[in-house]
């Protein structure tokens, strides 16, 4: 190898001068100045030791995770001490026992819901739709999504549609949809689209607005193409803001399930968890509503859990945007 | 002559020009540092040499297959590995799959970081984020580098070594280096020649030719240094109110 053949003469210490001075104040300095100005280490080896003993000052040294277990804790205890306040509350016989159950009361009613079978149907039921009106969404919003972000014209046309159409509630479609579809489970899934995918390609696009300019440069310059770009660099890069867009769908899915099965009962439409509350209101049983509220609430923190924040956190940590957070 | 620019002017919308009558030739495995203060429209000629902006007036010729590109933040992609980052630049080439790990694997050893294949950019220092970086625009395989001051946000014992490593690495690959800087220091440290830009609008004012004398004798260097830092005051004063 022909690099860096000569010793430097002089002491081989690199130069104090200051960092960033730039093109100011260095007048004076000019006799001063010295191995920096030529080369400061002595040979292709010498080269290759210096930087890597500078590597490894520079580099942290990696921290083993361990479990934290005020993550777990912490929760529950809260959920614990809600539950107590709750039959402190009740305990305290202001109101009626039936419009205002117990926790107790609930749990009786849980396990007689559970015993005949209705309770694990509902949750079926309702989740199983959810997640595939959620998985249909998220195939449908995820290219409209690029190609508004991607195409300028698009989405000046589009943009503030899908805005409003966030905006809208979803319940707003239900009765549309039940004389478009009757009582069938298109009704159910229809609701969930109109609820999901408006949201799923918002977060796209505020995903993609906020990729640093540089990334597309630097796509250019390796000179990726139209596709290349948006599939290699613009999707990966906008993936947190992605994944929140998801989450947000998801809990759209989910809301707007909810309210299909609440309002539209009947046909062949099965018996979800919206249904279940429906129920509880037609016999007035304050009980029934308390359970499926509860279960409603459970499957969507279950989600959240389970789905999201694994993923969430792989993908931040990965990053390198995880430290400092407060979660 | 991989690069020629001629009568290079540049203006944004009706505002004043950035460039005005740019005139320079690069030669093949030419070494030069493009100096200037803040504002003088230098990184705005490397763009036009990439090819990420246009000119509004003149000519320029560049090699037709484009030109490597170093930015000044290593901009590396977060979600992929140093050795990954590499490897889509061979991909984007169109570098075949099985080629690719090799290459990668090659050049990560040249600037010296094959052990840190696997890591994340953020688990790299800024120094070793700019050899990926490196490595990267190497990947290309362009025989034109652009380097728009990729040192500059580096501290000093870092720079320095990547002085090193950079000369090493023009001389072992033969590329030619356009390398924009408004550090009179490293433009001697490394150009063969340094072309002066001055401000308002940009135009190469005058040029100096470092010899191999100036590399290896710091008082020849340090001379040379102050008669380019006079002159780019000179630059700088004009512009005083």
């Amino acid at each position: 190898m022909p690099s860096n053949p000569s010793p430097v003469a002089e002491t081989p210490e690199v130069s104090e001068t200051p960092v960033s001075t730039g093109s100011l104040g260095e007048h004076e300095e000019t006799r001063k100045v010295h191995a920096a100005l030529t080369r400061s280490s002595t040979g292709s080896a010498d080269l290759r030791e210096l930087e890597s003993g500078l590597d490894s000052l520079q580099s942290d040294t990696v921290r083993k995770a361990r479990v934290d277990w005020s993550r777990i804790l912490l929760p529950v205890a809260a959920v614990v001490v809600l539950i107590i306040i709750w039959q402190a509350y009740v305990s305290l016989g202001l109101k009626r026992r039936d419009l205002v159950p117990g926790p107790l009361d609930v749990a009786q009613q849980f396990g007689a819901l559970w015993a005949d079978g209705s309770l694990q149907e509902a949750v079926w039921t309702s989740l199983q739709r959810g997640l595939v009106g959620f998985l249909i969404s998220v195939a449908i919003a995820t290219p409209i999504g690029l190609l508004l972000a991607q195409v300028a014209p698009l989405r000046r046309a589009f943009g503030p549609l899908i805005s409003g159409l966030q905006v809208l509630p979803s319940v707003a479609w239900v009765p549309a949809a039940i004389i478009w579809f009757g009582l069938t489970d298109s009704t159910v899934y229809f609701v969930v689209f109109m609820g999901a995918i408006p949201s799923i390609i918002n977060g796209l696009i505020s995903g993609v607005d906020q990729i640093p300019p540089q990334y597309r440069s630097v796509g250019t310059v390796l000179g990726a193409s139209r596709l290349q770009m948006a599939v290699q660099i613009v999707l990966p890069a906008a993936l947190p803001g992605y994944l929140s867009g998801l989450k947000q769908g998801w809990a759209f899915s989910w809301r707007s399930l909810m309210a299909a099965e609440i309002i539209a009962v009947g046909g062949t439409i099965g018996f979800g968890l919206g249904s279940m509350l429906n129920q509880g209101r037609d016999l007035a049983d304050m009980t029934i509503v308390m359970s499926a509220i509860l279960l409603i609430l459970a499957v969507g923190i279950l989600i959240e859990l389970l789905v999201f924040a694994p993923i969430e956190k792989r993908l931040l940590q990965r990053r390198g945007l995880l430290s400092g957070s407060t979660r | 002559m991989p690069v020629v620019l001629e009568n290079l002017g540049k203006r944004f919308g009706d505002g004043a020009p950035v460039l005005d009558d740019v005139n320079a030739t690069i030669g093949k495995g030419e070494f030069v540092a493009l100096l200037g203060a803040s504002g003088c429209g230098k990184s705005t000629l490397l763009n036009i040499m990439a090819g990420l902006e246009v000119p509004t007036s003149g000519a320029l010729e560049v090699p037709s297959d484009g030109a490597a590109f170093m930015f000044q933040d290593a901009a590396l992609f977060p979600w992929l590995t140093a050795r990954e980052n590499i490897e889509l630049a061979l991909k984007l080439r169109g570098v075949g799959k099985a080629d690719r790990r090799t290459k990668a694997n090659e050049l990560l050893d040249l600037v010296h970081l094959a052990g840190a294949g696997d890591k994340r950019p953020h688990e790299l220092s800024g120094g070793m984020r700019q050899r990926v970086s490196l490595a990267r625009s190497l990947a290309q395989d362009r025989q034109l580098l652009l380097m728009d001051e990729p040192f500059a946000a580096l501290d000093a014992i870092t720079r320095d070594l990547l002085h090193d490593e950079l000369e090493r690495i023009w001389k072992e690959t033969g590329r030619t280096i356009v390398f924009v800087t408004h550090n009179v220091r490293e433009a001697v440290r490394l150009g063969q020649r340094v072309l002066l830009l001055s401000s308002r609008p940009g135009r190469v004012v005058q040029e100096w030719n470092v010899t191999e004398e100036h590399r290896t004798d710091a008082g020849l260097a340090g001379q040379l240094t102050g008669v380019i830092t006079a002159r780019l005051r000179e630059e700088i004063r004009r512009h005083a109110k």
